[in-house]
């Protein structure tokens, strides 16, 4: 047998065991997830007595149970005013930050980029016992603005530094035209600067909107006085351990199914800008 | 004042344009720079300095020294927390990253002759990068929930399917120790695979396909040109993950808090809450720092391991 022969076969083995093994890995990634959606729509009582089993009829009901009754419609809802005004206030006061750090000499600018960059490697479980003081003497405890804060507060040294690091590649000769046309500093940010970094801003903002929408750690430090305001991973963490005495499973696994949906439908879309926002995220 | 409103013959003076200018830095660097010094360095720096008193929350700390670090040494749940953390620590980031670089392999320069071209990825190579990474979009306690009903005892997804082949499934999260960290390994690897997946195969896309082809010629099959060529050329990238991988496990929190039962095994986070949760303020911060110290070690251990010659290409 030639070498090229034999170098074909022991590929044909590792080529069908491999490619088993990527197949398998889709079940193994989408598995739990199609599982969930699927078992959503069957009673509570079947979901007990066959786990695996497929929905005999579709029971719309645990959705609607899920939404009025487990009060997953006020979680999303509450979710969706603290992600308003958090994905806003980071995207604004990160990229003001960033832009007079790239664009501008002045004494301190080193300084003040290394402190942003340095937030990012602290281990954010150090800082909850104080922050959970700072936000108490603030009255910023249990409140929506004192959780809007700490979004933006913890998305602010990432941002910002992915920020700078994109206004400086921008030309600076647009600018200068502007400053001589007598605009402003403030006026060549909002309608110059800004317009020409929007590639940057939908990636960091994607990236923002998946962390902030998904944020579990810091609601449950400062948010966990009452449960009508919790946002929607922590009300379906809350749901999941008193279903264990309440027993409508059918709507926990219709709660997760609507918190899961909206995400995978943006990852979806956006799933190019999101890879590559998540993963420059990680080489920091 | 505004360009607009300055009068013709000031505006363009030097030291009006200077003004102006540090008038703008200061304003808008003003409200970010201070929510960030408010609510996230000086917490740091407040950790550091609460971990050596005796603070329960109140408005009184008094200074004792290392009294909290001796109370961590002598308290067995810590010791007991810190062995599943360190148990983590050490085996999530090779599960995860050995799975991630062999699917990213695959995706990436699994294919030969595909297209035309030496080297490419396997058929499908997109959407195995697109459905792998959903974990990563979904909250961490949302996947603690789904895999705490995953695990369940009688109605989770996994003792079901073993009862179908009839076998009587183990009670996961029950009572045993191995089986709980076997759960939580599962559960870490699982939700980060997909990431390495996509970060590795931007990093094997970016080596030059003529390396490839050179390496085929000379007769070299699929794991000898993963080892010899690949591995070396994506090192920085892999190193860089380790280290990622290593921190997020020491950091994991959600999923063993909400999947995995208190008498089961707790991680070190988790320890820390339910100190905090006590009104132990002063210990909880200590622990803290701890795990901070325990993050700076690793890292620097593996850029001491993974310190080889860059390549350049």
């Amino acid at each position: 047998m030639s070498a090229a022969r034999r170098e074909k076969e022991t590929g044909g083995a590792l080529n069908v065991f491999s490619h088993a093994f990527l197949i398998l890995w889709v079940v193994l990634a989408a598995g739990p997830l199609i599982w969930v959606a699927l078992t959503a729509f069957r009673p509570s009582a079947e979901i007990l007595s066959d786990p695996m089993g497929w929905p005999a009829s579709f029971h719309w009901e645990n959705f609607s149970n899920a939404w009025n009754k487990a009060n997953i419609g006020q979680y999303t809802l509450n979710s969706l005013i603290i992600l308003a005004g958090s994905l806003t206030g980071t995207m604004l006061l990160g990229s003001m930050a960033a832009y007079v750090i790239a664009r501008f000499t002045f004494p301190g600018n080193r300084v003040i980029f290394m402190l942003f960059a340095g937030g990012m490697m602290f281990p954010v479980i150090l800082a909850l016992v104080p922050l959970f003081a700072v936000m108490e003497n603030f009255g910023l405890l249990d409140t929506r603005p004192g959780l809007m804060i700490a979004y933006i507060a913890y998305s602010l040294p990432f941002t910002t530094f992915f920020l700078t690091s994109f206004f400086r590649t921008l030309p600076t000769g647009v600018q200068e035209a502007a400053m001589v046309d007598g605009a402003s500093h403030t006026r060549t940010f909002f309608q110059i600067m800004l317009p020409m970094a929007k590639p940057g801003l939908v990636s960091i903002g994607i990236f923002n909107f998946l962390g902030q929408w998904n944020q579990y750690l810091l609601p449950l430090l400062l948010n966990n006085e009452d449960e009508k305001s919790y946002v929607l991973p922590q009300g379906l963490a809350s749901l999941a351990v008193s279903q264990g005495y309440r027993g409508d499973w059918g709507a926990l696994f219709a709660g997760l199914t609507i918190a899961m949906l909206p995400v995978l439908v943006v990852y979806a879309v956006f799933q190019r800008q999101v890879q590559a926002g998540l993963t420059a995220g990680a080489i920091k | 004042m505004p360009p607009r409103f300055t009068p013709e013959r000031v505006r363009y003076d030097r030291r009006y344009r200077t003004l102006d200018k540090y008038r703008f830095i200061v304003g808008f660097l003003a409200v970010p720079l201070a929510f960030y010094a408010l609510f996230v360095i000086s917490p740091f720096l407040q950790a550091i300095y609460y971990s050596f008193t005796d603070w329960s929350g109140g408005p009184v700390a008094n200074f004792v020294g290392f009294d909290n670090y001796e109370k961590m040494w002598n308290d067995e749940r810590f010791w007991d927390s810190l062995q599943v953390s360190v148990l983590l620590l050490v085996i999530a980031p090779v599960l995860t990253l050995v799975l991630g670089m062999f699917f990213a392999y695959m995706i990436t320069s699994g294919g030969r002759h595909r297209r035309g071209r030496a080297i490419a990825g396997v058929a499908g190579s997109s959407v195995y990068k697109v459905v792998y990474f959903f974990p990563q979009v979904l909250s961490v306690a949302i996947i603690a929930v789904v895999w705490g009903r995953v695990f369940n005892t009688n109605s989770g997804l996994i003792n079901g399917g073993l009862d179908k082949v009839g076998v009587d499934g183990p009670a996961w999260l029950g009572g045993d120790e191995t089986l709980g960290l076997i759960s939580l390994l599962t559960v870490i690897s699982w939700s980060f695979i997909g990431f390495y997946v996509v970060l590795f195969s931007a990093a094997m896309g970016a080596i030059p396909k003529d390396i490839y082809e050179a390496a085929l010629l000379d007769g070299a099959g699929r794991a000898r040109t993963f080892f010899n060529v690949t591995l070396p050329l994506i090192w920085d990238t892999v190193r860089t993950g380790w280290i990622y991988m290593g921190i997020q496990a020491l950091d994991t929190f959600a999923i063993c808090l909400v999947m995995v039962p208190p008498h089961v095994l707790k991680v070190t986070p988790v320890f820390l809450y339910e100190r905090f949760r006590d009104g132990q303020y002063g210990y909880a911060t200590a622990i803290g720092v701890v795990l901070l110290l325990l993050s700076m070690v690793f890292s620097l251990i593996v850029m001491r391991v993974g310190n080889r010659d860059r390549i350049e290409y």
